[in-house]
């Protein structure tokens, strides 16, 4: 810090434009550099494979009643039940990933660098999906492998129907509602806020529309975000609830609406 | 080459920057001078994009500074200290940046040494002080070795050895060609490095002129007068453009007359003088001379500076 160099030589900077996998280069940087990625990432994981573990051993003494009828008693569900909590962590991380630029005045920086903006939104959410999708996939099949494991002879197995699609039916909902949080950080700009709102909406409000919603009006409630995600890792197609692929588009739907939100709102917004 | 035309922004019925014209020239510092909150941080952040102007327009090297394909070549900023992610490294905040438009991690260490920043380098940004702060923000801003650099309140938080390094590199920096465009609030500094000025005062532009000029512009030059005889000096010498004022017994400061008329003056009432100089004022009574009238921040000024 005491000794400071002289005025700079002319530096040998070679003159290349910003192209999209540059701002996904610069992004991937981003998300590495900072502690708590590491730190959320293992804690999403270890919610995915502990709950999911605990529930499968649980599981073991629920085995014999009524399996098929209800999401909750099935093995493969039981395996992967981690899945919500990991919501939780994801979405966080994702919160963050966007706030985080926000809160601290890294925006400014940001765009500066790559001023036509929207660039850094689609390289955040490449980034992310790139990064949360192979380590929840990846969590999700040891979760499932090792629950049916604990579950015994009454668990399922990798060539059962559905199986494969549950397991990255769930690293689906994961990495989804990691760039939920991320659109929601673009669209609020604050990590309190952003946090609040992904909870709210992934969590609380089906619980909230069940109450308030007259019956003859039930049939909506399948389209609500937390009755969507159990649609797409769901084994066996429940009454009253979306099919998996009806239930993926549902999803992709809210994603791209709230995405949208966030980009018109990071293109126009003074930073 | 910075251009900005009719530049206007309003916040609700608050208008921070109010139709500023003005050019920007290559090879030159050019200070951008006005009390705080006179709308030069806003102004460059609209130069920059960061800030969408209600009405008029900024260009860079002659387009929007997000038409360009290559941003950091064109331009680089420090606009904010702590325009950084507290929780990465000085040296990851600069390699993300590069990243963006292919500047090579060797440039990245050289900017690192350049601003004197190698030990903490891989230190996290929330643990540095402020003037540690302005120089990692000065090293985002020579990443690219840009044709323009922005500086807003560069010396802020730097030590004396700090300033008088960022003095060098801006005049450096013009020498080679570069536009450098640096916002201050307070003349001194200016007057140091800065060839030509652009003063605002309340989101207008009160001055677009070089750094000589501003100060004959400003302020007259008054003529300091010590004699025994003040009071009866006083009466000779006074006229409808001339004002008088005596700081002290035997002192006269006399503006509306040079010192030759006014010796001639008081040769012929035979009075003696001790002495008779003219003064020109400082830099920062001709920046405050000039923004006087626009009252409340003449009020600004002298509360902050005296």
């Amino acid at each position: 810090m005491s000794t400071l160099a002289p005025a700079p030589a002319h530096a040998l900077v070679p003159h290349r434009r910003v192209t999209p996998a540059r701002v996904v280069r610069s992004e991937w940087i981003k998300f590495w550099s900072l502690r708590s990625t590491i730190t959320t990432l293992a804690v999403a994981v270890a919610l995915l494979v502990g709950v999911g573990l605990i529930a499968a051993s649980v599981y073991t003494g629920q085995a014999s009643t009524n399996p098929g009828q209800n999401g909750a008693t099935d093995p493969v569900s039981a395996s992967l039940t981690g899945m919500t909590f990991a919501q939780l962590a994801f979405g966080a991380l994702g919160v963050l990933f966007m706030s985080g630029e926000y809160g601290t005045g890294q925006i400014r920086s940001t765009l500066s660098a790559v001023p036509k903006r929207l660039p850094v939104l689609w390289a955040k959410i490449a980034v992310f999906a790139g990064v949360v999708f192979t380590i929840s996939l990846a969590a999700a099949a040891i979760t499932f492998t090792a629950g049916q494991a604990l579950i015994g002879d009454a668990g399922a197995s990798w060539g059962d129907t559905g199986v494969i699609r549950a397991v990255i039916g769930t690293a689906v909902v994961l990495t989804g509602s990691g760039i939920l949080g991320i659109a929601l950080g673009a669209l609020l700009r604050s990590t309190p806020a952003a946090i609040t709102a992904l909870f709210g909406v992934l969590f609380l409000l089906t619980g909230v529309v069940e109450l308030l919603l007259p019956d003859s009006w039930s049939n909506v409630l399948q389209y609500l975000p937390s009755n969507v995600t159990s649609a797409i890792t769901a084994v066996t197609h429940a009454s009253g609830s979306l099919t998996p692929a009806a239930g993926l588009a549902v999803f992709l739907g809210y994603l791209a609406a709230v995405t949208g939100g966030a980009a018109w709102r990071l293109k126009r917004s003074d930073v | 080459m910075i251009e900005v035309q009719e530049l206007t922004k309003r916040y609700g019925d608050k208008t921070a920057v109010d139709g500023l014209t003005f050019t920007v020239k290559p090879g030159i510092v050019t200070g951008f001078l006005g009390p705080n909150g006179a709308g030069k941080s806003t102004t460059m952040r609209m130069i920059l994009g960061l800030d969408r102007p209600t009405s008029g327009t900024a260009t860079v090297n002659g387009r929007p500074f997000a038409d360009h394909p290559d941003p950091l070549y064109q331009a680089g900023a420090l606009l904010d200290a702590k325009a950084v992610h507290t929780g990465r490294s000085a040296y990851h905040h600069l390699l993300a940046l590069a990243a963006t438009t292919g500047v090579p991690s060797a440039r990245v260490n050289e900017v690192i040494d350049l601003v004197g920043l190698r030990q903490v380098a891989r230190k996290r940004v929330g643990g540095f002080s402020l003037g540690m702060g302005q120089r990692l923000g000065i090293a985002s801003a020579l990443l690219a070795d840009p044709q323009i650099v922005i500086l807003d309140e560069p010396t802020n938080g730097l030590d004396p050895e700090g300033v008088l390094w960022i003095r060098n590199l801006m005049r450096d920096l013009a020498a080679r060609g570069r536009t450098v465009f640096v916002s201050s609030h307070l003349m001194s500094e200016m007057a140091l490095t800065a060839e030509h000025l652009i003063v605002i005062g309340k989101g207008r532009l009160i001055a677009d002129v070089s750094m000589n000029e501003f100060i004959d512009q400003a302020a007259r030059d008054s003529v300091r007068v010590r004699s025994p005889h003040t009071s009866q000096l006083r009466s000779l010498v006074s006229g409808p453009d001339v004002t008088t004022l005596s700081a002290e017994p035997g002192v006269l400061e006399i503006t509306g007359r040079p010192a030759a008329e006014i010796g001639e003056i008081a040769a012929r009432a035979g009075i003696t003088l001790h002495e008779l100089t003219t003064v020109r004022p400082s830099l920062e009574e001709a920046f405050m001379e000039l923004t006087k009238d626009t009252v409340e921040y003449h009020a600004t000024l002298t509360g902050a500076t005296r």
